[in-house]
C-alpha cells in the first residue's frame, strides 16, 4: 500500500488523454454546459488567438448545427486592421452574428474621455459592461487563462457578475468537480472562461495540430514601429510616435493581440508555426510580460479592472 | 505558465492539490517546484523582486508569487484556491494551491474535488498534528487516489531517518485506516531543495522518488473496465439543415467507463432503451470512447432523450432514487438546516430537493459523530439525508466521483451551500454500511 522507493514505469494507461485533447474536452463541456444552462450567451471575439481558439472548440462543441452563440467585439477603435479583417471574414464564414461596443462612440459622445497617454484599453470596460446590459447578456465567455496574470490565477470557469459587473474575489462561489453553478438573479451574469486552464503554449500547440488560421501578425513580417516604455508599438494615426520617439522599421511579430495603444511587438523571424511554438517555449519572458504595458501599472492592475468589470 | 522547449513533449496532463497549515512550508514548496522546474519566468521574478524591494525585504518572497490578489498580498496570507501550471519534460500538471487558513477545510474540498493527487505536508519537528489527521480525512472523503506525505524541514532535524520513519508509519497506518488506496511518503526540504526535484546528497538511507519525480511517473488515469459506464446528457444537437435534416445528436462528457456502438443502453430516469448507432468525437466517428471524451452519441430509435438524462449500459444501469444519503461539506456562510428547501445538481441536472434529516456532524479531528447537530455551518462535514422532488440517477461516490458527487444551491440566491458525496463517508466504513443498505433493502419486496 505505501511505496518508499520506487517509480513506477510506463504507467499511462492505453486510456489516458493527451494533454490537448483532455483540454479540449473540458472546454467542449464548459460550452455545452452554458449552452443548456443560459438563455443568451455571448463570446467575447477580439481577433486573438485566444478567443480564436474559443471559436473553433465552439464549432465543434455543437457540429454538426450551428454555434447556438453570437459575437462581442469591443472595438477600441485603435484595433489592428488585420485583425478586423480576420474578425469579418470569420463571421461571414461561419454566419454569425456579430455584436460591437465601440469606445469610438464613447468617446465620440463626450461619456468617455481619452486618456493622455492614449492607451484606450481601461476605457472598455463602459462600452463593454453596457452592452452586455443592454443586449441581456446572461453568459459571457471569455479568452482569458490562469496561466496569464496573478490574479486571473484565482479566477473562477464560471465567474458571477453583478448588475454592475463587479467582481469581487473574495466573494467567489467554490467551485468543485466539474459541477458549474451558473445561477444568477436578473440583471446580473456570468463570466465564463473555457481556456482557464491552458496555457500560452496549449494554445499554440493546440492551433497548430487543429490547424487553425490566424490573423497575420502573428507571424513575423516587417513593421514601422517605435519605441515607449520599453515596447516596440506599431506607428499610427491612434496617437504614435511622439516628437521624440523616432520609428523604424524591424522584423517583429505579435504575442498578443489587444489595442494598438498598449500591446507592443516582440522582434522576431518566426514566420511559421513551429518556429512560433519553438520561440515561445524558450522565451523566458511570460506573454502579457513581454507586450502589455496596462498590466505594469501597478502591482494589481489586473485586478482592479477586473473588480470593476473588465474581462 | 511553463516554458522551455524541452515541455513541448510532455503528453499527459496531471491535476494535484496542496494541503499544508500555515508554517509547514507549503508557499515554500509551491515556489520550489515551480522555481526549480524553471516554470518561473524573468519578468514574475523581476515583479516579485521589485514588490519584496518596496515591502524593505531584502530577499525575494517568493510567496507573492502566489499570493495573487491585493488583499492576500497586504495582510501576507492565502485567501483563496489558485490554479497553477507548469511541466516538465514527461508531464503537464494543473496545481490547485489551497491555503491553509482559516477556511480550509472548504478550500481543500474544493482543490481536492479535481485532484487525482494531494501532497500533504507535515513538518518534520513536530509530526503528524490535528491539522495533518484533517487533511488525510479530506482527501480520504475526496476519494483522492494517490497521496504524498511530504515531510518538510528534513533539514532542521539533521535528516534523521528514524524521524521520517515515525512520521511516516504513523501517517500511512492512519490514511490506510480511512481507505486512502496509495500513500508515497518523501522525506524533503523545500527551503534547501531536499528530494522536491532534485535527489537530496543529505539522505543517503532514502531511495525513492522526489516529489517532482513522483508526480511525473503516478498513473493519471484509471482501469476503465472496472468503472460503471455513466453518460449525462448535456445538449440535444438537432442541426436541422439541408445538410443534416434528421441528425439528432446527445453531446455530453462521459462521467465515468467507455461506450461502444452497438452497445444497448438505457436513459434514465425513463427506463427507455436503445442502441447506440453511432459515436461522433468532435468530428471524428469512432467505434469507442470513454472518460472523461466529449463526445456526442447518436441512437438508434428516436425516443425522448433530453438534457440532465443519463444514459448507461442496460446490462449495468442505477437504480433512480429520490432518497439521497450522502456526506457533504459545507461551503457557504449561511447554513444548511433540517428542513431547508434547496435545489440539488447532479451531473447536468438540478432538482428541487430537501433537507430531511442531518444525522451527524462529523469532527476531522478525531473521525467522531456528533449526533443531530440540526444545522452545518461553513466548513461543517456532516451526513445528510435528503428527498429529491424528481428521481436521480445517482452512484456512490466510491463508484465515480463524477456522477456520485452533487451540489446543494440555495434557490433564493443561487448560492452554492453545500458539495455532496453520495454513499458512504469513508472507504474503510464501507463493509458495515453495505451490510445495512443490504439489510434496508431486504425490507422492501421488490
Amino acid at each position: 500500500m505505501t511505496t518508499f522507493a520506487t517509480v513506477s514505469e510506463g504507467t499511462d494507461s492505453p486510456f489516458a488523454l493527451s494533454h490537448l485533447d483532455s483540454l479540449e474536452s473540458e472546454a467542449v463541456h464548459i460550452f455545452r454546459e452554458v449552452a443548456g444552462e443560459f438563455e443568451r450567451p455571448v463570446i467575447l471575439f477580439s481577433g486573438g488567438k485566444d478567443s480564436i481558439v474559443m471559436l473553433h472548440l465552439a464549432l465543434k462543441a455543437f457540429a454538426p448545427a450551428a454555434v447556438p452563440f453570437s459575437l462581442l467585439h469591443v472595438d477600441t477603435g485603435h484595433n489592428f486592421p488585420e485583425v478586423l479583417a480576420y474578425r469579418d471574414r470569420t463571421v461571414a464564414e461561419h454566419g454569425l452574428r456579430l455584436h460591437v461596443a465601440s469606445v469610438q462612440d464613447y468617446i465620440d459622445r463626450g461619456v468617455l474621455r481619452e486618456r493622455p497617454d492614449g492607451v484606450r484599453n481601461p476605457l472598455q470596460t463602459l462600452p463593454l459592461t453596457e452592452k452586455i446590459q443592454a443586449e441581456r447578456f446572461d453568459a459571457v465567455f471569455g479568452g482569458g487563462r490562469r496561466d496569464e496574470e496573478k490574479a486571473r490565477a484565482k479566477e473562477r470557469v464560471f465567474s458571477l457578475r453583478d448588475e454592475f459587473s463587479a467582481w469581487d474575489p473574495r466573494r467567489q462561489r467554490p467551485e468543485l468537480w466539474q459541477l458549474y453553478n451558473g445561477r444568477h438573479a436578473p440583471g446580473e451574469h456570468v463570466r465564463v472562461f473555457p481556456l482557464s486552464n491552458w496555457t500560452e503554449l496549449d494554445v499554440w500547440q493546440y492551433i497548430e495540430r487543429e490547424g487553425i488560421e490566424l490573423p497575420e501578425i502573428y507571424f513575423a513580417h516587417e513593421r514601422e514601429v517605435f519605441k515607449r516604455s520599453g515596447m516596440w508599438l506599431t506607428a499610427g494615426e491612434w496617437g504614435g510616435p511622439k516628437e521624440s520617439e523616432s520609428v523604424e522599421t524591424r522584423l517583429v511579430r505579435y504575442r498578443t493581440v489587444g489595442d494598438m495603444s498598449c500591446t507592443g511587438a516582440v522582434d522576431s523571424d518566426a514566420t511559421t508555426l513551429d518556429a512560433v511554438i519553438t520561440e515561445i517555449a524558450a522565451s523566458r519572458l511570460t506573454e502579457r510580460g513581454a507586450t502589455r504595458a496596462d498590466d505594469k501599472m501597478s502591482e494589481a492592475a489586473m485586478e482592479d479592472r477586473k473588480r470593476e468589470g473588465y474581462f | 505558465m511553463t516554458t522551455t522547449a524541452e515541455h513541448l513533449s510532455a503528453t499527459t496532463l496531471l491535476r494535484f492539490a496542496t494541503a499544508g497549515s500555515v508554517d509547514d512550508g507549503k508557499s515554500t514548496l509551491v515556489g520550489r517546484l515551480l522555481h526549480d522546474s524553471k516554470s518561473i519566468l524573468t519578468d514574475q521574478l523581476e515583479a516579485v523582486e521589485s514588490a519584496s524591494r518596496n515591502r524593505g525585504q531584502e530577499t525575494p518572497d517568493l510567496a507573492l508569487l502566489t499570493d495573487g490578489l491585493r488583499a492576500e498580498r497586504e495582510q501576507g496570507i492565502t485567501i483563496d484556491v489558485a490554479y497553477r501550471y507548469f511541466a516538465t519534460a514527461r508531464r503537464r500538471f494543473i496545481l490547485a494551491d489551497t491555503p491553509g487558513h482559516v477556511q480550509y477545510t472548504r478550500n481543500m474540498v474544493t482543490g481536492a474535488s479535481t485532484a487525482e493527487l494531494a501532497v500533504v505536508l507535515v513538518d518534520a519537528r513536530n509530526g503528524v498534528v490535528e491539522q495533518t489527521r484533517r487533511h488525510a480525512a479530506v482527501a480520504a472523503l475526496l476519494r483522492v487516489p494517490h497521496v504524498v506525505l511530504a515531510v518538510n524541514k528534513m533539514d532542521l532535524v539533521e535528516y534523521a531517518e528514524p524521524v521520517f520513519a515515525a512520521i511516516a508509519e504513523e501517517f500511512t497506518a492512519y490514511a490506510a485506516s480511512l481507505g486512502v488506496p496509495e500513500i508515497t511518503a518523501i522525506p524533503i526540504s523545500a527551503l534547501a531543495g531536499d528530494n522536491v526535484v532534485e535527489p537530496s546528497a543529505h539522505m543517503d538511507w532514502y531511495g525513492g522518488p522526489t516529489v517532482l519525480e513522483h508526480l511525473e511517473t503516478v498513473p493519471a488515469s484509471h482501469d476503465l473496465t472496472a468503472c460503471h459506464a455513466r453518460f449525462p446528457v448535456q445538449y440535444v444537437i438537432r442541426p436541422q439543415t439541408a445538410e443534416h435534416p434528421d441528425y439528432r445528436g446527445y453531446a455530453g462528457q462521459i462521467a465515468a467507463g467507455a461506450f461502444r456502438v452497438g452497445e444497448q443502453i438505457t436513459v434514465l430516469p425513463s427506463g427507455r432503451t436503445s442502441t447506440i448507432a453511432g459515436i461522433d468525437a468532435l468530428g471524428q466517428s469512432v467505434d469507442i470512447a470513454w472518460a472523461p471524451q466529449s463526445v456526442t452519441l447518436r441512437l438508434t430509435d428516436d425516443i425522448d432523450v433530453s438534457r440532465g438524462d443519463l444514459i448507461a449500459p442496460s446490462s449495468d444501469a442505477p437504480a433512480p432514487t429520490q432518497d439521497v444519503e450522502a456526506t457533504v461539506c459545507h461551503v457557504a456562510d449561511q447554513p444548511l438546516s433540517v428542513g431547508q428547501r434547496v435545489l440539488l445538481k447532479h451531473t447536468t441536472r438540478t432538482v428541487k430537493a430537501i433537507v430531511k434529516d442531518i444525522p451527524s456532524r462529523l469532527t476531522l479531528d478525531d473521525l467522531s459523530q456528533h449526533p443531530n447537530p440540526g444545522k452545518l455551518v461553513a466548513n461543517d462535514i456532516g451526513r445528510v439525508v435528503v428527498r429529491t422532488a424528481e428521481p436521480l440517477a445517482l452512484d456512490a461516490y466510491a463508484d465515480s466521483r463524477r456522477t456520485g458527487s452533487f451540489l446543494l444551491i440555495d434557490p433564493a440566491d443561487g448560492t452554492t451551500l453545500s458539495a455532496g458525496m453520495a454513499g458512504d463517508a469513508f472507504a474503510a466504513t464501507a463493509g458495515q454500511v453495505h451490510e445495512a443498505v443490504q439489510q434496508d433493502e431486504e425490507g422492501w419486496d421488490f
